[in-house]
């Protein structure tokens, strides 16, 4: 799966500009999401009557399109405040749009900030709405989870860190979070120990006597594999690569560790399924735009982004088609 | 330097020469003080890495900072035999001047290490220079055997591919001043030329004014991982023991066939020593040890706020990475004091033997814990024996035989 990330100027309006000429088509008729960055730092009225312009003429002719309103830069604000912008927001676009007759438009609201990971959050959940047969994938993580005894496990896309699919458990925070430092980790020691090439000599001394094998056959797995026990509760967490892109990462109930065999076994199955998922996903190259919008300059969406142009799934990289300002 | 505690105060550091054999490398010395001043002017960001290093503050958390007052004084506990008593003297304008005129003694005696700041930013370059001037001075004149470290700070604020180049700048201004601060003091007190002089360290290129006086200089930043750099080279020639440590971590790598060992202070994460086989040391990641104390570093902040336990706290007991045929990997804590982090050639049989062995070599690194341990009993043999690599391979490689028969058949 491939995902294009367009970054537009906040300062311009697209759908009213006489010296900016897009085709409309080619921008929205492909287009899955609409991210709509505000600065809730910022006084954001405008941001917010210019987001209703714009929802109105998406609703007319490209009804399909999610739209995923960012409130951003929440990390100096309160918590209490936080819940009140949102209330705010939500109710003068919902208002806005009942006016005009239109029930049910799908509208998101992400409270965000590049200071934690609740932009990787809410990238995550854009993209994942964007997923073909995403339930399916949920109901394979789910199982392991039962299987397994997993308190929560997630899919990681290496790259960005975002999840692209998790158990049907809800989703928190702070299990997010650990896992995707996690895979930063697994990510460091690989590029330090895992991207060079060992010579020769190593090889051979390797395979030679007593052990009289390829080293292929010396190991048990042939992709990433990875544990860790957490000091306290004993919790340990798992990581499994899936393919060059996948990564899946579990946190496992107290005591599981003992059991990594036959957690390995299952752990086995399911990863099997989800390349088999993913091949079969692969042939479509759906190209899915995730449009990002800046409201008025300064918002922060250039480099709030996981990466511009998420990257999921087994396909091949490419460079996301990006629209600098 | 090692023994600098014991020539300037020998009351405080007895020898640990009535547990040991006489022979003077292997002597398993007893706890170790060192004063270790740090210096520089007001905002350098003295306390920032002190709290980073020490505290396990994270570097955002370092803006909370207030300007030191006067010198606030801790006293850092290093492995179980090292005590640093680490002077943080407040750089404003009036303390550094009562530092070198009314409290200079109190001040500059005594000192093992001196840790100076330049902040890259300042504006003032000439006036930090002629602080900075005053303060080898006087460290010259009460302790003409301390170790300076100059930290060129705050490196991240320069354009990257510029930084090399300032730093060479600067390094090479300040080796030039401090060469002059010495020789103006040897000429003012001329007893001070008889002293022997110390070797001449590689990293000193000054040709005709060698100072004489051992000076390391380092580009850092609370940033990124150049801050461990800096730190464990200061750290790593006042760990007693140092000597010890290399050769068994070196028979224990042998042992296990291991292709990288790090070993890091359990709080602090620096890498306290380190070997690797010769494929290991084919490595083209010349700052990985640094980069390794930054990675746990972030990691246990991230465990820590998971779990909701203290950041000092332990926060993980084992890991292990295995990346197909390219490497295996595991950090474990080791002794009370340290983890120790194993980079292996692929292979299960390999690794998990590998596993057994490092823990069955943790007794024979109990000295790293302290002095309650009796030097004599905690390795077996000490003394003459220690440097052959079969003493302390003795158990570990007899396990590690048996899982190379079993191996192929697995
Ligand atoms: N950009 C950048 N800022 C830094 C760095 N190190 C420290 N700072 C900042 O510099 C400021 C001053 O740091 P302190 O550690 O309080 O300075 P100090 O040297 O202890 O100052 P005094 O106690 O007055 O002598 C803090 O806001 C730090 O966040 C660095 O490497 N890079
Ligand atoms: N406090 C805060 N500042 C942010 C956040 N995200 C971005 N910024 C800052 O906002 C400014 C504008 O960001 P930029 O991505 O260039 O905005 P754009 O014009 O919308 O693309 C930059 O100075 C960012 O550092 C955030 O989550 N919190
Ligand atoms: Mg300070």
């Amino acid at each position: 799966m491939e995902f294009q990330v367009w970054d537009f100027p906040g300062q311009i309006d697209i759908f009213d500009n006489p010296n900016f000429t897009f085709d409309m088509d080619a921008i929205f008729g492909e287009i899955g999401a609409l991210i709509w960055v505000i600065d809730a730092q910022d006084d954001y009225l405008e941001a917010v009557a210019r987001l209703n312009t714009t929802i109105l003429h998406l609703q007319r002719s490209y009804p399909h399109i999610n739209i995923e309103v960012f409130i951003h830069k929440v990390d100096g604000l309160s918590d209490d405040y936080r819940l009140d912008i949102q209330r705010d927001v939500t109710i003068r676009i919902q208002d806005e749009l009942s006016d005009q007759g239109i029930e049910n438009a799908p509208v998101n609201f992400h409270l965000t900030s590049i200071y934690n990971h609740s932009i990787f959050e809410a990238f995550s959940k854009v993209i994942q709405k964007l997923i073909p047969r995403l339930g399916q994938l949920e109901a394979m993580l789910t199982n392991l989870c039962r299987t397994c005894r997993f308190e929560k496990a997630y899919l990681f896309d290496v790259n960005t860190k975002i999840y692209i699919a998790t158990d049907s458990t809800p989703a928190d925070m702070a299990s997010y979070e650990i896992c995707s430092d996690y895979v930063d980790v697994i990510i460091d020691f690989t590029e330090v120990y895992g991207s060079w090439p060992r010579s020769q000599q190593w090889r051979d001394r390797l395979e030679a006597e007593p052990w009289c094998q390829p080293l292929e056959d010396q190991v048990a797995c042939e992709w990433a594999e990875s544990g860790m026990v957490l000091a306290d509760a004993r919790r340990p967490i798992m990581l499994r690569e899936v393919d060059r892109f996948l990564a899946l990462v579990a946190i496992m109930k107290e005591g599981s560790y003992d059991k990594m065999p036959q957690i390995n076994m299952n752990v086995d199955v399911v990863v099997k399924g989800l390349t088999e998922f993913f091949e079969i996903t692969k042939p479509k190259e759906a190209v899915v735009g995730a449009g990002v919008v800046g409201a008025g300059g300064g918002a922060g969406t250039s480099g709030a982004g996981p990466g511009n142009g998420a990257t999921t799934g087994a396909g091949r990289m490419v460079t996301p088609g990006v629209v600098q300002g | 330097m090692s023994d600098l505690e014991t020539t300037s105060a020998p009351s405080a550091a007895p020898s640990a020469g009535e547990s040991g054999p006489p022979a003077a490398h292997t002597q398993l010395k007893k706890v170790k003080k060192q004063k270790v001043l740090l210096m520089g002017k007001s905002g350098s960001g003295k306390s920032s890495m002190r709290s980073i290093i020490f505290s396990n503050y994270l570097a955002r958390d370092t803006r909370r900072l207030g300007a030191t007052i006067d010198i606030d004084l801790s006293h850092v506990k290093f492995l179980g035999n090292l005590t640093l008593n680490l002077w943080d003297c407040g750089g404003q304008e009036a303390f550094m001047e009562n530092y070198l005129s009314q409290q200079r003694a109190h001040v500059f005696s005594n000192v093992g290490v001196l840790i100076y700041v330049f902040d890259i930013e300042s504006r003032d370059v000439e006036r930090d220079l002629a602080t900075y001037v005053n303060i080898i001075s006087a460290l010259v004149q009460y302790s003409r055997e301390a170790k300076v470290f100059v930290l060129i700070h705050k490196m991240d604020l320069v354009q990257p591919i510029t930084r090399e180049d300032v730093f060479d700048q600067r390094a090479a201004l300040v080796r030039r001043k401090t060469a002059e601060a010495v020789a103006i003091m040897h000429k003012a007190k001329p007893e001070l030329q008889q002293q022997q002089r110390l070797p001449t360290h590689p990293r000193m290129t000054s040709p005709t004014l060698e100072p004489d006086i051992d000076l390391q200089l380092f580009a850092t930043s609370i940033w990124d991982q150049s801050l461990y750099k800096a730190w464990a080279s200061i750290i790593h020639d006042l760990v007693p023991n140092l000597a010890v440590i290399e050769t068994q971590l070196a028979s224990l790598g042998v042992a296990i066939d291991a292709d990288e060992i790090l070993l890091f202070e359990r709080t602090s994460f620096l890498v306290v020593s380190k070997w690797a086989s010769r494929e290991g040391d084919r490595n083209p990641y010349g700052d990985r040890f640094e980069r390794m104390s930054n990675i746990l570093k972030s990691w246990k902040h991230t465990c820590s706020k998971y779990t909701g336990t203290p950041r000092n706290a332990e926060q993980f007991s084992d890991f292990e990475y295995k990346m197909g045929t390219t490497f295996s990997m595991f950090a474990t804590k080791f002794t009370t004091n340290t983890y120790i982090l194993v980079c292996m050639p692929p292979g299960e049989a390999r690794f998990n033997s590998a596993k057994l062995n490092v823990a069955a070599a943790r007794t024979w690194f109990k000295f790293l814990d302290g002095p309650a341990v009796p030097a004599a009993a905690s390795i077996p043999g000490a003394g003459g024996v220690m440097s052959s690599p079969h003493m302390i391979a003795g158990t570990p490689s007899t396990y590690a035989a048996d899982w190379r028969m079993a191996a192929p058949s697995d």
